[in-house]
């Protein structure tokens, strides 16, 4: 383990996601993990683009694999879940298809770039998990997160259809990464049922039920906030709310969780940037 | 007066439709579905489908061309492949939706809804800066179901904009966009793949 990492945010990192982005990195720093971001990254494609052109969306996503690649023998962490599966997707699509792994090289070759399919892509909960450990993870926790009830949210892409980062019918990571800050995972039913993905703002009549139907099991385990691994959930999640009229519940990124127990302050962990505020005992000085 | 018909008759329907799917990247496994339904139990928006994904699976092997490219159903898949983990045959079911909205487009049969209009937009928005300014995406979508004036909306759009999270008058884009659209146009030249998404 080498410590250092090339860094793909991603755009909705650099948009409504930037709490995530700004408890990443302040989480890595803390655990002494490097994350350098890959340079002139470009959109991952997202399910747009494969819903348009196939061959390009797999360039697209190839173009970052290539940049990473230049660095050699480090591994790329993409936070977002959407450029997660977007970068793996192109990358066994490549596997599978020698004649579109020459077509996407040659092109990728027109501007200097040579892919080769060596970079690995992961997802920053299971680098934590792997890399570093829960029992290490334990040992630098200074703010015991006692009390806290969370829900964990996984989302699809770290899980379906590849099952990169845990099991897709029963992952445990998530609640064994909170277990480490000593809140309470609760049993959450619907952990890898769809956040709405882009229907809520494209045909909201369903879209926003299948939000509801999330915050409604969240409040019904009696969860504190729910925890999510990805921007796009976490907005959705979040921003549609009011237009709900629910009750409002904190919807946090597991490295704003992870941060705060590592002693970040709710500002520097981005829980301040957050529509709604996570529920916190007062700290007691030591 | 003609009595109003509701079945196609075989000779209506395209039987070349189901080779064409089954020729596009995520089509391969069409001929292994056993139609058992798994995906559509499985599949969080089935019910607000006009067909199922076992349907669209089975109406793409009988020929029914038009009725599958117009469907609303492949535009409310949110691509996330609980009925690809799920099926006992291994379709990706997941794969072959991607398919056949990408059919629908090129043979200008799909189904008008805003959908696919932002993932057109979208693929415009990062051919030109090689990434998403997701808050100009936002207003286009705004703008477009005429949720500008919604109370709610403005309200969370000020809040987030007071967080640092919504910047209206940001682009989201590369340094040198040139150098992705060069990669672009290059892989565009070239024949398509056949085969090989996974």
């Amino acid at each position: 383990m080498s410590g250092e990492y090339l860094y793909y945010p991603g755009c909705s990192l650099k948009g409504a996601g930037a709490p995530y982005e700004q408890s990443l990195l302040a989480v890595f720093e803390k655990l002494g993990l490097r994350l350098v971001e890959i340079e002139d990254w470009n959109c991952c494609g997202a399910t747009a683009y494969l819903s348009v052109d196939a061959d390009t969306a797999v360039a697209l996503a190839a173009r970052n694999l290539a940049l990473a690649e230049r660095t050699e023998g480090q591994d790329i962490v993409a936070p977002c879940s959407g450029c997660f599966l977007s970068l793996t997707k192109a990358k066994r699509s490549m596997e599978a298809s020698p004649e579109l792994r020459a077509r996407v090289t040659s092109a990728l070759r027109q501007t200097s770039l040579a892919y080769r399919g060596t970079a690995r892509i992961r997802h920053p909960l299971e680098v934590l998990m792997t890399d570093l450990g829960p029992a290490e993870i334990r040992k630098r926790v200074v703010r015991p997160l006692k009390n806290l009830r969370l829900a964990p949210y996984y989302g699809c892409a770290i899980l379906r259809p590849f099952e990169e980062v845990d099991d897709a019918h029963t992952p445990t990571i998530l609640e064994e990464l909170l277990r480490t800050t000593a809140a309470t995972p609760v049993d959450y039913p619907y952990k890898s049922r769809c956040c709405g993905g882009m229907l809520t703002s494209g045909v909201p009549g369903i879209g926003l039920r299948l939000v509801e139907i999330l915050l409604d099991a969240a409040l019904e385990a009696k969860a504190d906030a729910l925890v999510t691994t990805c921007p796009l959930c976490q907005y959705n999640l979040e921003v549609f709310q009011d237009r709900l009229g629910k009750a409002r519940l904190p919807i946090v990124y597991f490295t704003q969780v992870l941060g705060l127990a590592l002693g970040l302050s709710e500002k520097s962990a981005g829980l301040d940037r957050l529509l709604w505020r996570l529920p916190l005992a007062p700290e007691v000085p030591a | 007066m003609e009595a109003l018909r509701t079945v196609k008759y075989e000779e209506e329907l395209d039987p070349g439709f189901a080779i064409e799917v089954a020729a596009l990247p995520g089509g391969e496994h069409l001929w292994d579905c056993i139609q058992c339904g798994t995906c559509s139990a499985t599949c969080p928006v089935s019910l607000y489908m006009d067909r199922t994904p076992r349907q669209i699976i089975g109406l793409v092997r009988a020929g029914f061309r038009d009725e599958v490219l117009r469907s609303r159903s492949i535009w409310i898949c949110t691509s996330c492949y609980a009925c690809t983990v799920e099926c006992p045959a291994r379709v990706p079911i997941t794969d072959v939706m991607f398919a056949l909205k990408r059919l629908a487009m090129e043979d200008d049969r799909y189904h008008r809804s805003l959908i696919p209009r932002i993932e057109k937009a979208f693929v415009r928005m990062v051919n030109a800066n090689g990434r998403l300014t997701e808050s100009r995406m936002g207003m286009k979508i705004a703008l477009q179901t005429r949720l500008a004036g919604s109370a709610s909306l403005l309200r969370v759009a000020w809040r987030l904009f007071r967080r640092g999270r919504l910047r209206p008058f940001h682009t989201e884009r590369m340094r040198h966009p040139k150098a992705l659209q060069t990669v672009l146009r290059a892989v565009k030249a070239g024949p398509k793949a056949r085969e090989g998404a996974v």
